[in-house]
């Protein structure tokens, strides 16, 4: 059945794939994932203060980010940030941010309010006494959550984090919508170039597959690992 | 001065009240014991010393700084102020030297060999040098219950504050807590424990606190609170526990 | 540097005649809401079934229920649309093929976004029903087929409606993302509520109008869906039966 078919394209675009396409979508993940986590972390922190003014907004945040699509917020973000950066520096105009940086914002961002969720119930599943022994022997609140609550939250929820972490290196796909050359980029420039769509395509879910999958069953076993430590 | 002073300490969970009106002090080299039926109000009592439970009304004074004043330092007056709980509470994913160390490096600024120092001396005293590598995960309750007490005492503290700290235990293994904690005592630390160990008290106890329903029934000398109690509801609460 | 703001927009003619520019982003919305809605009735069929079959003692059932979850779990989303839009009409019988290719333009996008999302949502489904199968303590089963209950009634009677009693919560998630993610078939040319904004935004350059309204309306479904969940697991709860809100699940 695949007679008509010319797999040599692949081959033929393998470096251009590689160099440029993965090597955009695997940036974007890394820095949208440290930049989520952190961010996200503040958020779930936020979150749970007794404080409405720190409680409120990043209740209303993680809420409004959940229910919108990704490609609307990657739309949001393509427009928004430029105005946003102009009013940061003052400028008349809004500002060029690249593909690139307005990717990263984005994905940061709006990653954030997931990782935001899964570390508010790491943080929510540290016993009340491990805070109290900490303010106890006299930490303040920074030095609690940062020697105390946050190292164990954060091994606790590992497997999830690096679960989300494979959902948003699948997402990254998505900034397809704003003609940007990732991994899938690519192929699709490819794929048009030369009329070889199926063969492309194919590669691209095959690829997708294997990276996503072996990742997906690293984290298996990291979770039965440390089962079995606690 | 009193190291700790109560004067009309009040307490409630919404309308709920958890201590009402509670007076008492503990000297310096004091042993005070706190006993009394379980949701009597004796750990929410104790917790207040060192501001982890809030009060609505009445003052407490601790080491002449007022606890729930505002320019109050918490943190610092914390650590000054060791406490051990019912449940252990060292850090599960530090190792008994680092549970040791982590305050005495960030709260009062030693250096991490000055602290580690102070750490194993400590760890001696209760019997727990060979251990301290170990992580608490690997230790039996009473083991974790002797570090716990040692991570109070690294911060050289003014008083302990004891929680329940047998009450989680197997029974076998709550001898080599308590004998800890009587040799401390002898050595004139001042304490305050919440617990049923009057085998404990009488040896030790300077003084014992009944409370009932969020009140303080009696306050009295050891001699007379287990010679002649007053009140119907403590010797009741006696009979029970030293039948067991 | 200033935004010239225009709110009256929305009630402007729209460039293709069809009505006003509000007309537009509702047009938008019916087919999200249509989009999703049948993806989901395929995602829930095909997600028991699977799941079902999942938890069943024959073990090359279970792999070949697990090789379906991970394919459908371990590629993008938007992969998965070009596949079943570019890729799939090639490889079909030629006929088939070219009926496809020959479907007239919301329907040429429609189907396979239909298709794309109930297969894809249906993997996620069945993940969920195969947990809240395992939840079920195992005296369960056994005291329906020691009753004498054949396993399928088992099944049926006994361990369903137990599980989907307790999966309830996280499947109202997996409507919820079943709708914002039919926004990626936007990418296959269905002018759903995002694309709709987003022509909008290419039309009157009004962006923040456009992408305001389309948030707003997103904000709203998940309110009503949120109401109306919680309503019905009032409606289905059994006393004393827990549900599980449970451990965290990565996800979207």
């Amino acid at each position: 059945m695949f007679s008509g078919f010319d797999f040599d394209v692949i081959e033929r675009s393998l470096p251009y794939l590689f160099k440029e396409g993965m090597t955009f979508t695997l940036t974007l993940t890394a820095m949208a994932m440290a930049g989520g986590i952190v961010f996200g972390t503040l958020l779930a922190m936020a979150r749970l203060s007794s404080i409405p003014m720190f409680n409120v907004p990043a209740a209303t945040y993680v809420n409004l980010m959940r229910s919108v699509p990704l490609v609307l917020v990657i739309f949001w973000f393509y427009f928004l940030v430029p105005w946003i950066g102009g009013w940061i520096i003052g400028a008349r105009e809004p500002i060029q941010v690249g593909a690139f940086w307005s990717s990263v914002i984005t994905f940061t961002l709006f990653e954030a309010a997931y990782y935001a969720e899964i570390m508010r119930a790491g943080i929510q599943s540290i016993p009340r006494g491990q805070v109290s022994a900490g303010q106890a022997l006299g930490l303040n609140y920074w030095q609690t959550m940062g020697f105390v609550v946050l190292p164990q939250a954060f091994r606790n929820m590992l497997p999830v984090l690096l679960t989300q972490t494979i959902i948003l290196f699948q997402d990254t796909s998505l900034v397809y919508v704003l003609s940007i050359t990732d991994f899938l980029g690519a192929a699709a420039k490819i794929a048009q170039r030369d009329g070889r769509l199926v063969e492309m395509y194919l590669f691209v879910a095959v690829v997708y597959f294997i990276i996503s999958f072996s990742l997906s069953y690293g984290v298996k076993h990291l979770q039965q690992r440390i089962a079995i430590i606690r | 001065m009193p190291m700790i002073e109560f004067k009309n300490v009040s307490k409630w969970y919404d309308r709920f009240q958890v201590l009402t009106n509670c007076t008492t002090k503990v000297e310096k080299g004091e042993v005070v014991v706190v006993c009394g039926p379980s949701g009597s109000g004796k750990s929410t009592l104790i917790k207040c010393v060192n501001g982890l439970e809030p009060f609505q009304s009445g003052e407490l004074v601790v080491n002449g700084e007022s606890v729930g004043a505002k320019e109050t330092n918490l943190s610092q007056l914390r650590s000054k102020i060791g406490m051990v709980f019912q449940h252990f509470e060292l850090f599960p994913h530090m190792t008994v030297t680092e549970n040791l160390n982590l305050a005495q490096v960030n709260v009062l600024g030693r250096s991490v060999d000055e602290a580690t120092a102070k750490s194993m001396m400590l760890l001696k005293r209760v019997g727990m040098e060979d251990h301290a590598p170990k992580f608490p995960g690997q230790l039996s309750g009473g083991q974790q219950q002797r570090v716990a007490i040692a991570r109070g005492l690294a911060m050289d503290p003014i008083a302990m504050l004891f929680d329940e700290p047998t009450s989680a235990l197997d029974p076998e293994m709550i001898n080599e807590v308590l004998d800890v904690m009587v040799k401390l005592a002898q050595e004139g630390m001042t304490m305050m424990v919440v617990s049923h160990e009057m085998g404990f008290a009488r040896k030790v106890a300077h003084r014992v606190i009944f409370m009932d329903r969020g009140e303080i029934v009696e306050d009295a000398t050891k001699d007379d609170f287990f010679g002649k109690p007053r009140s119907e509801r403590a010797v009741q609460f006696l009979s029970k526990i030293l039948h067991h | 540097m200033q935004y010239n703001w225009n709110w009256g927009i929305f009630w402007q003619p729209a460039p293709d005649g069809t009505g006003v520019y509000f007309w537009w982003l509702i047009s938008g919305l019916g087919w999200t809401l249509s989009t999703a809605l049948l993806a989901w009735a395929i995602a829930l069929a095909l997600g028991a079934a699977i799941g079902t079959l999942r938890t069943t003692p024959v073990a090359w059932v279970v792999r070949l229920g697990n090789a379906y979850v991970e394919i459908f779990r371990n590629i993008p989303l938007l992969v998965q649309m070009f596949l079943w839009y570019f890729v799939l009409p090639e490889l079909l019988p030629k006929a088939l093929g070219d009926a496809m290719k020959q479907m007239v333009p919301p329907w040429a996008s429609f189907w396979p976004a239909v298709l794309c999302l109930g297969f894809y949502t249906s993997a996620r489904v069945a993940e969920q029903v195969r947990a809240g199968i395992q939840s079920l303590p195992r005296g369960q089963g056994m005291a329906g087929t020691a009753l004498g209950l054949t396993l399928p009634q088992a099944y049926r009677f006994v361990l369903l409606p137990q599980a989907f009693r307790i999966i309830l919560p996280p499947l109202t998630s997996e409507f919820m993302n079943i709708m914002k993610n039919s926004s990626v078939a936007l990418t296959i040319g269905l002018v759903e509520l995002t694309a709709r904004a987003r022509s909008m935004q290419e039309f009157t350059f009004q962006v923040f109008e456009a992408f305001t309204a389309a948030t707003v309306i997103y904000i709203l479904i998940t309110l009503v869906v949120v109401f109306a969940m919680r309503y019905v697991e009032q409606k289905v709860a059994v006393p004393g039966l827990i549900s599980a809100g449970g451990a965290p699940m990565a996800g979207h």
